[in-house]
């Protein structure tokens, strides 16, 4: 066997190392979808439509941080039905809303967990959210009309009591900027 | 003695018909020469109800005290003495004053049932214990005098009553329905279009039901051993659809409820999701994490979540396929699998060869990242 042979054994022998060691990190690169990993970004939404600059900060966030982002419908069950029951006529609002966000974050490599959360307030259905998962950062938008159905007394409520950090984003002009669950039916 | 025949008028609301169609009928079976007698009828003031009521003797109702009023309600004791072949008993959700036979009127008039008298009765979609809060939801409006399902399940005949919304909106606002004072107001809160049309759809998927739980109880009796046998008990399988999506408690596994659940609100039909656990495999951490998060989604939705453990999804998944009933069967689509596992069929085809001939099977495109494929056994 001559030096040439065994350099090239040497080599193969590193491809195939390189190539395991490169496989390996693929499977194992994501840990937001690993078991273990809680890291996860708040984003509650009511009505129709979302704003889009809200989105925007909340994929930014997850992305720079490998989050997974959890868009929250929240749903006001009236206190004349239980609180369990199922809401079909909510849910067929949320579906296009989570569709829509669910394709924005796929474009943006951002892993996504939805969530539909039922009380009969959206403060009560946000408490219930915040009981039962565990969140990094919840991001609001600021307007009670930028989508979030959340009043400046639910905001100072989520400041208080969230287990979490809380970004309100300032109002701006660029709130006007929707995301509509037709969009995403459209395309 | 043998139970007599029971056929209940449904409606989605006052004022389509029920009541006259159920006396226009009560007047075929007289002519017929049948003993038809009125148990009890509501005419609500209305004209054309009560001119096609003449001619039908009717059974005279008694006077009842209740709350320092005197109301009317059915004598049921003197209908089980008159003992007409056919009694026309309207409004069979009412409920009756205390110091009766029975509380409600569905209860009477299984009393007469069970004296070998046919009855026709009438009753709203609204009043159906298991839809009180779907219509409730749909309309804003709660009913309070509701009736088990069984009533309806127990019926030999359940005729529909369908009317379009546009149509009985005319007939409330040609005082029809209501006397004049009463149509704005009807016309305000209950008489919505929209309210109509999601009452309409709730009651023709409610008589589907009851036609294809009538077939398969049918189809459950009849012999299978001759090709008619065999044709009539495949058909209430191709009838009534019933979709089934195969989800893991992972994230992934939402967006497939979601496409499901689309798809069967738009075949009108109910949803299972089915999770096939793998033995001993612990729900703890993630996993019940994940498995809370279907078991809401799931009781958003009206759906069903099942577990089952077994170590072959395929077998599991077939079983409930063929118990459930289940039509159209949903998967996501497999990702990509190393090794040996290459060389397997893919899930798709393995569950079309296990389940049951005519059995469709759908696979809803995996958008989100990178998961753990460990689970398509």
């Amino acid at each position: 066997m001559t030096a040439e042979h065994a350099l090239i054994g040497v080599a193969l022998l590193l491809g195939l190392l390189g190539g395991y060691l490169l496989a390996r990190r693929r499977r194992l690169g994501r840990p937001s979808e690993r078991p273990e990993a809680v890291h996860q970004i708040l984003l509650p939404f009511t009505g129709t439509e979302i704003s889009r600059r809200a989105l925007d900060a909340a994929l930014r966030l997850a992305r720079a941080e490998d989050a997974t982002l959890m868009p929250a419908y929240l749903a006001a069950v009236p206190s004349r039905l239980p609180l369990d029951c199922a809401i079909p006529n909510e849910a067929a609002k949320a579906m296009p809303m989570l569709e829509a966000i669910e394709q924005r974050a796929a474009a943006q490599d951002v892993a996504v967990d939805a969530r539909i959360e039922r009380g009969r307030s959206y403060r009560h259905a946000l408490r219930r959210l915040l009981a039962r998962e565990q969140f990094d950062r919840v991001v609001v938008p600021a307007t009670a009309t930028g989508g979030s159905g959340l009043s400046g007394e639910d905001l100072v409520w989520l400041l208080e009591k969230a287990p979490a950090e809380v970004l309100i984003l300032r109002p701006s002009p660029g709130d006007e900027r929707r995301l509509a669950g037709a969009e995403a039916a459209s395309r | 003695m043998q139970r007599g025949r029971y056929k209940i008028f449904l409606g989605m609301a006052a004022g389509v018909g029920k009541t006259f169609r159920m006396l226009q009928e009560g007047h075929a079976e007289a002519d017929a020469g049948r003993d038809v007698a009125i148990g009890y009828l509501e005419p609500h003031r209305r004209e054309e109800t009560s001119a096609q009521a003449r001619g039908l003797e009717v059974v005279p109702r008694r006077r009842v005290a209740y709350r320092h009023v005197e109301v009317e309600e059915m004598d049921l004791p003197a209908v089980l003495a008159r003992a007409p072949e056919l009694a026309l008993i309207d409004e069979l959700a009412h409920t009756n004053p205390p110091g009766l036979e029975h509380r409600k009127r569905y209860e009477d008039i299984d009393d007469v049932l069970a004296v070998g008298i046919d009855v026709f009765s009438t009753v709203n979609v609204q009043h159906l214990e298991s839809l009180n809060d779907q219509v409730t939801e749909l309309t804003g409006v709660r009913v309070r005098e509701t009736v088990p399902d069984w009533v309806l399940g127990r019926a030999d005949e359940v005729v529909l009553i369908d009317l379009t919304p546009e149509a009985l909106v005319a007939r409330l606002r040609a005082g029809k329905v209501y006397p004049g004072e009463g149509i704005q107001a009807a016309l305000d809160n209950f008489f919505k279009i929209k309210n109509l049309a999601a009452l309409r759809e709730v009651s023709l998927r409610q008589v589907a039901e009851d036609v294809e739980s009538k077939r398969l109880v049918n189809s459950e009796t009849e012999p299978l051993g001759t090709r008619e046998g065999r044709l009539a008990a495949a058909v209430p399988k191709a009838v009534g659809e019933r979709l089934l999506a195969l989800v893991r408690p992972q994230p992934s596994s939402q967006r497939l409820v979601r496409r499901a659940w689309r798809s069967a609100q738009r075949l009108g039909t109910d949803l299972d999701l089915l999770w096939v656990k793998k033995p001993g495999q612990p729900i703890e951490g993630e996993v019940e994490r994940q498995v809370t998060a279907l078991r809401q989604l799931a009781s958003v939705l009206g759906a069903t979540l099942l577990i089952e453990e077994h170590d072959d999804l395929v077998a599991a998944a077939a079983r409930v396929i063929r118990e459930r009933g289940s039509t159209y069967v949903m998967v996501g689509e497999s990702l990509p699998v190393r090794g040996l596992r290459r060389l397997r069929e893919p899930l798709p085809q393995r569950l079309m060869r296990a389940a049951p001939t005519g059995v469709d099977v759908r696979i809803v495109a995996h958008r989100g990242l990178e998961e753990e494929a460990g689970d398509d056994r």
